[in-house]
């Protein structure tokens, strides 16, 4: 993958960013390194986590108290870990960003490809 | 403490986001272990993984909402250290600004209580005072004292006011009630209502009945708190006790307030008002000493108040048409009354220290255009690569405004060590104890800090980071110097140096004028010997001194006694010394003229003089003669004159022979002129008035019996003051002497205050001198640096070491001539401001402009000799080569 592709998906990722970590987290509570790890299985590989994104949109979700965290010790490893836990206005958040997301997208999609809306 | 809680905070999560991303790095490093990587090359793979752990702690410290307080302090360290890598630049400015921001909050701080406070009396914006007020103005400003029948008549027959009252300064003898430690006490008398009016209780007793307000009322007396602390420790059981006043046994009834040193902290004691009146003289319309306060109707205006009041003085003036009584009333508001001799001083140093701080300011912001321009490059790199102008803007403003907060720092300590010195020093300044800083005071400071800051920051920030980046950086290696940016900013100088000098010359003319002033007032020439006089007041008793005999025989044999202490050449008795302020003022006729009416009657000073008082104070014999020996007790019925009185009264004529006729003894008498002597001033800043002089060894006793002894000494006269007093007491062992001054030290008294103005303003148009002289320096250093390259052009091709000095010389000279034409044309205006504060000087004075013109230009000269030197010293290929 070449560095100008990187930044492009860096750039797609960057509205969408903390919508789908609050979704990873509507899965139950996980740390930092899980989150990205997740994104990018589930997308596979497509988005690649850059760390340089991903902690600050954590902090960010966590000032605006959608996300609360927690150091707990991880069930399978004997070390502790910052949990991240979706709160209730998180979870509102995230209806809200999703249909926003769902309207964005078929927004585009209708200017993308007029004929499928046609059929 | 929220500040630093959040800090503390900030420090606590700076820790926790280093965990969370050392443990999540450990995780990654672990996984790819778990894929069969070697540990060395998991943890690198990890490394990538994650990229630059800084840049992520960066960017998620920057989701936190403390990002400003961060910028903040990144800003401020910034600044420390840009100024901290010039040391002596930071200490300098910060130095300069704390005498700006010093003085100015100083000043403020004088001029919030003195002048902008009001009066600590209760509803003060509704007290006025009335004045009497002649047509035919004798000079002065035209406010008059008030005689008590007139005070009187006003009272009873207007309805204007809600009430008015009445004071009069006093002195006398404060004793204890076996006459011991006697004192002489400044005092006052107060109408019984004065105190009600004025809404002031008494700490302790009780004030003035209306019975007690009578001539003949019951001798009672308040207390000030400084007396009541003094003399009784604070005790209050001296009320209801007696005290002595004058000899006569006063029954203390209550204590003033600490707060209340109104009009004077000096006075003493309070005595009802009737009760500094003889029977007779309570209700005269013709002898002014008084001061009438009033306190305003919520409903009726001032102007309509005192206007009835003037219908009343009016009838009073018809109905004593042979008497000098006023035909009307003025008023002012009691707070412009107290304040009116010392308004114009207070607001012109407010208005000297305020052009300092300004020519600070320019200072400060030239110095840092200078500097801007030093990292010029480095801003056009930043703001080419994307860094935002408010960004570049608030760092550069970032550097003004913590020299300012500094400064401002150190100028409030400055200030408040120097508000206390100036309230201390200031002679005669009222309401001088109520001088203290308060919450305003630092508002004020704090506001001049922001507001200097901004002017000093604002101007070299926004040329630095404007228009003609690219230019910035095109200057590269091969700059002439005259491109656009640059050349724009040393014009942006060079008009801010031109200011600059424009206000120092301000600055300079004015402090010049008062300060020529107040040397013509040293040097003035009071009409008498000043060496080597001692002057010692003493007021006889009129109780124990109640006959022509016993006055003149004090007066007499202590004239003897001082006469033959060793060192005095001469003594002489007068009731005043010359330059020891106004003495009474006496009406008069001419028997040779009878003047057709009132409004014709004379006036003159009187003073009274025994036989060698003329020699021994060297005050010339015109014409006659002065008394003899024999004319004294009923043989005194002559009168000496002063020249201002022949030009006044008979001008071109003889006086000698006529007869004045006046009521200075109990009735008009007729007093033959025998002489004419020289003019002597009263106060060296007041013009000579006509004087009579009258034979103090007549001995009448409510006359004569305050004199001054005058005595002139072979050696220091201060030395002989302790002798002199000790014949005093020798007589009589009771009686206190007040006012032991040598003529010296009278002359300086009358001009401490206009000598400590013009101190200050001419300290201050010094610093601002070289304030300006360092501005220029620096400018003209600037220019030199900005075209060494051109210059070394034109010595390579063949430019002669002077022209190139002339070239130079006359760049840095320009802005000063200019800022010197502005300046004088600024300060005619500014001049007519101190137009009268000035004495024995015009505002167009051509001897301290010229000396203003000259010094500016030798400093300009200096100031722009070095760096037009070294700049005719370049050696060319060295200056082509730089850069």
């Amino acid at each position: 993958m070449t560095k100008k592709q990187v930044q492009q998906r860096g750039n797609l990722l960057q509205g969408t960013l903390d919508m789908l970590v609050l979704r990873t987290l509507l899965y139950g509570p996980a740390h930092g390194h899980q989150i990205g790890k997740h994104i990018q299985r589930t997308t596979n590989d497509f988005l690649q986590m850059q760390h340089g994104s991903l902690y600050p949109a954590l902090h960010r979700l966590e000032e605006r108290g959608w996300v609360t965290s927690k150091w707990e010790t991880a069930p399978d490893r004997n070390r502790e870990f910052k949990y991240y836990r979706l709160t209730e206005i998180g979870r509102k958040q995230l209806v809200v960003e999703e249909s926003q997301w769902k309207q964005m997208a078929e927004a585009v999609a209708r200017v993308m490809w007029p004929a499928v809306e046609e059929s | 403490m929220r500040w630093w809680q959040s800090w503390k905070g900030t420090a606590k999560r700076d820790a926790d986001l280093e965990r969370e991303l050392l443990s999540d790095l450990e995780l990654e490093e672990e996984e790819q272990r778990e894929r069969g990587l070697s540990a060395e090359e998991a943890r690198s793979a990890a490394r990538r993984a994650f990229g630059n752990t800084t840049l992520i702690r960066e960017q998620t410290r920057a989701a936190w909402s403390r990002v400003w307080l961060e910028q903040l302090v990144r800003d401020v360290k910034y600044g420390t250290r840009t100024l901290l890598r010039s040391p002596e630049f930071a200490v300098v400015s910060v130095l300069v600004m704390a005498l700006g921001i010093g003085a100015t909050t100083a000043l403020f701080t004088m001029v919030r209580a003195v002048l902008l406070r009001p009066l600590p009396f209760h509803d003060s914006g509704k007290l006025v005072m009335l004045y009497e007020h002649y047509r035919q103005n004798k000079g002065g400003d035209g406010f008059n004292a008030v005689a008590p029948g007139d005070y009187r008549d006003w009272r009873s027959q207007t309805h204007g006011f809600e009430d008015m009252a009445a004071m009069r300064g006093y002195g006398g003898i404060f004793s204890g009630v076996h006459s011991e430690l006697p004192e002489v006490a400044q005092s006052a008398g107060g109408s019984a209502n004065l105190f009600p009016l004025l809404g002031v209780a008494p700490a302790f007793g009780r004030l003035f009945t209306e019975a007690e307000d009578q001539p003949k009322g019951e001798p009672v007396v308040l207390l000030t708190w400084s007396l009541f602390q003094r003399r009784f420790a604070g005790d209050p059981g001296i009320i209801g006790k007696q005290i002595h006043l004058d000899t006569i046994p006063t029954t203390v009834i209550g204590v003033l307030p600490s707060w209340f040193t109104y009009p004077d902290a000096r006075i003493q004691y309070w005595m009802p008002y009737a009760q500094t009146f003889s029977e007779s003289d309570y209700g005269i319309h013709d002898g002014h000493q008084s001061e009438v306060v009033a306190r305003l109707k919520p409903d009726v205006s001032v102007e309509a108040a005192t206007h009835e009041v003037s219908a009343v003085q009016y009838r009073i003036h018809l109905a004593n048409a042979s008497k000098p009584v006023a035909e009307e009333v003025w008023s002012r508001p009691m707070i412009d009354d107290l304040v009116r001799g010392v308004r114009t001083q207070l607001l012109v140093l407010l208005c000297a220290v305020g052009c300092m701080l300004l020519i600070a300011c320019l200072n400060l912001s030239n110095l840092l255009v200078a500097r801007a321009a030093a990292h010029r490059k480095e801003v056009a790199i930043r703001g080419s690569l994307g860094g935002s102008r408010l960004t570049l803007i608030r760092e550069q403003m970032t550097e003004s405004l913590l020299i300012c907060v500094a400064g401002g720092g150190l100028g409030l300590l400055l200030s408040l060590a120097s508000t206390h010195w100036l309230a201390a020093n200031w002679r005669n300044l009222p309401r001088a104890d109520s001088v203290h800083v308060d919450g305003w005071v630092f508002t004020f400071a704090a506001g001049l800090v922001v507001i200097t800051g901004l002017l000093a920051g604002l101007v070299p920030a926004i040329s630095s980071t404007g228009k003609g980046l690219l230019t910035a950086l095109q200057e590269s290696s091969r700059s002439s110097g005259s491109l656009s940016g640059s050349a724009s900013r040393a014009r942006l100088r060079k008009t801010m140096l031109t200011v600059e000098i424009a206000l120092t010359v301000m600055l300079l003319v004015s402090a010049g004028l008062l300060f020529k002033s107040f040397m013509r007032l040293r040097m003035a020439d009071l009409g008498c010997r000043i060496d080597h006089v001692m002057t010692i007041k003493f007021g006889l008793p009129e109780i124990q001194y109640d006959t022509r005999d016993k006055v003149m025989l004090f007066h007499q044999s202590l004239l003897e006694r001082v006469r033959r202490l060793p060192g005095v050449r001469g003594a002489a008795l007068a009731s005043a010394a010359p330059g020891s302020g106004p003495q009474g003022d006496r009406v008069f006729t001419i028997l040779e003229r009878p003047a057709p009416s009132y409004s014709l009657q004379y006036d003159a000073m009187t003073l009274t003089a025994d036989p060698q008082y003329f020699s021994v104070m060297q005050i010339p014999l015109l014409r006659g003669r002065v008394f003899t020996e024999h004319e004294r007790l009923d043989n005194a019925h002559y009168v000496i004159v002063s020249k201002q009185f022949v030009d006044q009264f008979f001008p071109g004529d003889d006086p000698i022979g006529k007869h004045v006729r006046s009521g200075w003894d109990a009735d008009v008498e007729n007093y033959e002129i025998i002489g004419e002597v020289g003019d002597t001033v009263y106060d060296v800043t007041k013009p000579v008035e006509a004087t009579m002089y009258f034979p103090i060894l007549s001995g009448i006793p409510n006359r004569t019996s305050e004199a001054t002894i005058v005595a002139w000494t072979s050696v220091d006269p201060l030395a002989m003051s302790t002798p002199i007093q000790q014949q005093i007491s020798a007589l009589e062992p009771e009686l206190p002497v007040y006012n032991a001054l040598t003529m010296d030290q009278i002359l300086g008294k009358t001009t401490a205050s206009q000598g400590f103005a013009a101190n200050l303003i001419m300290a201050f148009a010094a610093l601002s001198l070289f304030l300006a002289a360092v501005g220029m320096y620096g400018v003209l250093s600037y220019l030199v640096t900005q075209r060494v390259s051109e210059i070394g052009i034109r010595i390579a091709l063949g430019a002669q070491r002077e022209q190139i000095l002339c070239l130079i010389l006359f760049d840095g000279l320009r802005p000063a001539l200019l800022g010197l034409i502005l300046g004088l044309t600024a300060s005619a205006g500014a001049t007519q401001l101190i137009r009268s504060m000035l004495y024995g000087t015009e505002p167009s004075d051509p001897a301290v402009i010229g000396a203003v013109i000259l010094t500016l230009l030798l400093i300009a000269l200096i100031a722009c000799i070095f760096p037009a030197w070294r700049a005719s010293r370049l050696d060319p290929m060295q200056a082509l080569r730089t850069e």
